[in-house]
């Protein structure tokens, strides 16, 4: 906050300008104490969240749940089973929320707009008004144009997200990430997940960063974009802080922690970090950027523990799908078996929940 | 907008007696000559226990019970064997630990977080590290067989009542003292059930002797002629009149008192963790804390970020029923103390500086203070001079290092310190200045039984826990 709060609004649309401005702004960010950081993260992990407050996060963290499936083995059968889960993740109960969007790879982009929006049998795909649902058994508007946009508005709308840009590594030439990118938006992605080049940040080479945030933004037309920092292979905790204000600086309507992939996924203090990083970002230039965790979150504790973080760091403002996801697979049918507990007071069994 | 229902701690898994006589010679008994009063939950003001009041005739028993029990058993046992009782009696904490907390929330009213999670668990350390010591007393650098001291008469403040109990017992018996100890009289209750652990753990009788009382009751027992030692933690003008009664007599004397300790913030500091030091330095424990960090110097390059973030912070402070699990600020131990800090914090506004407070509810009955900053204080402010004693921060500025230290040190006190920077050379630098017995750097409020603690100037002398903590319980 040192160069931040106090520099005005219009001083860091300059910031991108030159390798030397961008290193001196980053380098110039408060730093990060480790053990406090982890402190007070692990202090928030205590808070007791109990009965009707428990309800409320559950149905929260469902709705901000990015249902996600990257495998090399992803078929069109499996993102179909997947999407039919984020429309209605409970079939027995139909007060339970949809989830804010599936993830999956780029080639099977189209498969899931289908899915999501009714696009193979072109009767179901959405208008950009949102006056149908086809799957979710809404009103079907026929004449709706076959665009592959998601419905805007509307409580049950998903959002259909694919990671791009040579996920997991970052490592191909800029064209090549870039067509991902279009390709992923063109099939129906209204979300696109980014990799960072870590290596280029590492190595201090900020601008090239920035630079290919920007393109990539570029690339993605109206598609928000999720920049993953992969903060496992960031190392320490100023590396996260910088790295959240460079992909905000470039561009970022969202900062995601990890890709899955390697070892270290999210962590509560790096989610503290970034939120940290958010709040600081909208109190210096009025911009909300989102914050996504994914990776490593499989159970109702911790997507709480996550919810308490976002409520006592960034505040109530991020306490919203539009503003704060969980990348995660296993994660939801925890908070389905924890959501019919507290209604039904029993646990059952797992083979009552499905597995897609 | 995310609502924490109420997470309360159950309060069934205290058994508390109607009334609680003395603990002496391995027994609870009747006064002799003392009448009793209540002890009271601070948070609602409901009487939790009838407690007896130790006259100079229970007073003297006791301590005889105690030389008895040094004479006959405790003295002469090896120190392995003294160590397996103290194991026995860290273990025990443990097991019970949610029993100790439960009733060190419901006696003085602080967040079932901090007993649960610091309090309890500093106790059974205490107690673990000094059974480790009881059979290497003569490795401890002094010499190489220091012999104990006798009977050591205790008094106990009432901000940390159990950890406080653990600090003076834990030593004094590892080196083979045994000890009559007296909790103030707003705090007795769990070192009456700490009483009951002994009996559980087979201490031999009079070993520990709990008296329960006021400062009549503490004046008997530091002015009793068969105390060979007198431990003391509590206000300075107390320890002032403990240490002109001991004055000429051959008792051995540490005292544990006061401070108004400076938290410095330097314009490298990590910012958002300066901020939650600044906030655990001053509103843990209600700011009930000898060693709390009651003035902010920050440097004036960052006054304004650190002030807006402190603020922001501080509106997130959960300041209610202290058995809540979610609770961050609890009650004001009493009556008296809500007095004392409601006086000091109007001379405050009198005096000129600006007062600052979160919206926060404060239930009806009890006694509360909302955290509380003041800012714009200079040096000559008395809310920059006195111990406060409660939830209440002085913000002062300064500009240079140099200048940082001078309004450190420019106190009566000198108690603790805490330094906000990333700069390694600048923390070795300060801490070297700095005239305070403990000086954190990048944390504060951070306690281990292995590091000493005690104070300079005002804040008294001595030294508790760790190595250090061993001589002043032994005849070196």
């Amino acid at each position: 906050m040192t160069a931040t709060t106090t520099s005005a609004r219009s001083d860091l649309s300059e910031v991108g300008r030159s390798e030397a401005t961008l290193r001196t702004f980053l380098h110039g960010l408060p730093g990060v104490d480790q053990v406090g950081a982890e402190q007070r993260a692990a202090m928030l992990g205590t808070r007791s969240i109990k009965t009707t407050a428990k309800a409320w996060a559950i149905d929260l963290a469902i709705r901000m749940v990015d249902l996600t499936t990257l495998e090399g083995a992803d078929t069109p059968g499996k993102v179909r089973a997947l999407a039919a889960k984020a429309l209605r993740p409970d079939p027995a109960d139909p007060s339970c929320p949809a989830v804010a969007a599936l993830c999956v790879y780029p080639t099977m982009v189209p498969v899931a707009a289908a899915a999501l929006w009714g696009a193979a049998s072109g009767s179901g795909r959405p208008t950009a008004d949102g006056s149908r649902m086809g799957l979710l058994g809404e009103p079907i508007d026929d004449g709706g144009p076959a665009i592959g946009r998601p419905p805007a508005g509307g409580a049950t709308r998903v959002h259909l997200a694919s990671v791009a840009t040579a996920f997991p590594s970052g490592q191909a030439p800029l064209e090549i990430r870039l067509a991902d990118t279009r390709a992923a938006v063109a099939g129906g992605a209204d979300e696109i997940d980014m990799v960072i080049s870590r290596g280029a940040f590492l190595s201090g080479r900020y601008q090239q960063v920035y630079d290919e945030i920007v393109a990539v933004k570029a690339a993605c037309g109206d598609a928000h974009l999720k920049v993953i920092l992969e903060t496992g292979e960031l190392a320490t905790y100023d590396n996260v802080r910088r790295a959240s204000w460079l992909a905000m600086l470039a561009g970022a309507d969202f900062i995601k922690t990890s890709t899955g992939k390697v070892p270290v996924a999210a962590t509560l203090p790096v989610t503290l970090v970034m939120l940290e990083a958010v709040r600081d970002f909208r109190a210096a230039t009025g911009r909300q950027v989102g914050v996504k965790p994914a990776g490593g979150i499989k159970t109702t504790k911790d997507a709480v523990k996550y919810l308490v973080l976002v409520n006592e760091t960034a505040g109530e403002d991020w306490l919203h799908p539009d503003w704060f996801r969980f990348g995660a697979s296993s994660l939801l049918n925890d908070l389905l078996m924890q959501r019919t507990k507290l209604t039904t007071g029993v646990y059952s069994g797992p083979d009552y929940f499905t597995l897609d | 907008m995310f609502e924490y229902a109420p997470a309360p701690e159950s309060r069934s898994v205290v058994d508390l007696k109607p009334s609680y006589g003395l603990f002496i010679g391995g027994d609870f008994v009747e006064p002799g000559d003392g009448g009793s009063f209540k002890s009271i939950n601070p948070a609602s003001e409901e009487a939790l226990a009838e407690v007896a009041e130790a006259g100079p005739g229970d007073v003297d028993r006791a301590v005889r019970a105690a030389r008895r029990a040094y004479d006959e058993v405790w003295g002469p046992m090896p120190g392995r064997d003294r160590a397996k009782y103290l194991f026995r009696i860290a273990r025990i904490i443990q097991e019970r630990a949610r029993e100790l907390a439960v009733l060190e929330s419901l006696d003085n009213g602080k967040p079932i977080r901090e007993s649960r999670d610091v309090d309890i668990p500093l106790v059974a350390a205490h107690f673990f590290y000094y059974a480790g010591w009881a059979d290497k007393l003569g490795h401890a650098g002094l010499g190489p067989n220091p012999r104990p001291l006798g009977v050591a008469g205790q008094v106990i403040p009432w901000n940390f009542p159990l950890l406080m109990l653990a600090w003076k017992i834990a030593p004094a018996l590892a080196t083979g003292n045994t000890v009559v100890l007296k909790p103030a009289e707003t705090t007795p209750l769990t070192a009456l059930l700490f009483a009951e652990i002994c009996q559980q753990a087979d201490l031999p009788p009079g070993v520990v002797n709990i008296v329960t009382g006021a400062g009549a009751t503490g004046q008997a027992l530091v002015e009793h002629d068969g105390v060979a030692k007198v431990a003391f933690t509590g206000s300075t003008d107390v320890g002032r009149q403990i240490a002109r009664s001991v004055a000429g007599t051959r008792k051995r004397l540490t005292l544990e008192l006061g401070g108004k300790a400076a938290n410095i913030v330097f314009d490298d500091a990590p910012v958002d963790q300066a901020v939650e030091g600044i906030v655990n330095g001053i509103f843990f424990n209600q700011g009930h804390v000898c060693c709390a960090g009651s003035r902010l110097l920050v440097q004036e390059s960052v006054y304004d970020e650190v002030l807006a973030a402190l603020k922001r912070r501080m509106a997130q402070l959960r300041v209610g029923d202290p058995l809540d699990k979610n609770t961050d600020v609890g009650a004001i131990n009493s009556a008296a103390q809500l007095e004392r800090i409601r006086t000091l914090t109007e001379i405050g506004s009198a005096e000129g500086a600006q007062r600052w407070s979160p919206p926060c509810e404060l239930p009806a009955r009890g006694f509360w203070f909302a955290p509380t900053i003041f800012t714009g204080v200079s040096q000559t402010h008395r809310i920059a001079r006195d111990e406060i004693f409660g939830p209440v921060l002085s913000v002062l500025t300064f500009r240079t290092p140099a200048e940082a230290v001078e309004k450190a040190n420019n106190t009566p006190y000198g108690l603790s310190a805490g330094i906000w920077t990333d700069k390694g050379s600048r923390i070795l630098w300060m801490a070297d200045r700095l005239r305070a017995g403990v000086v954190w750097a990048n944390t504060f409020n951070k306690f281990d039984p292995t590091s000493p603690f005690g104070g300079f100037k005002e804040s008294g002398y001595g030294r508790e826990g760790g190595r250090h903590g061993l001589e002043a319980y032994l005849d070196v």
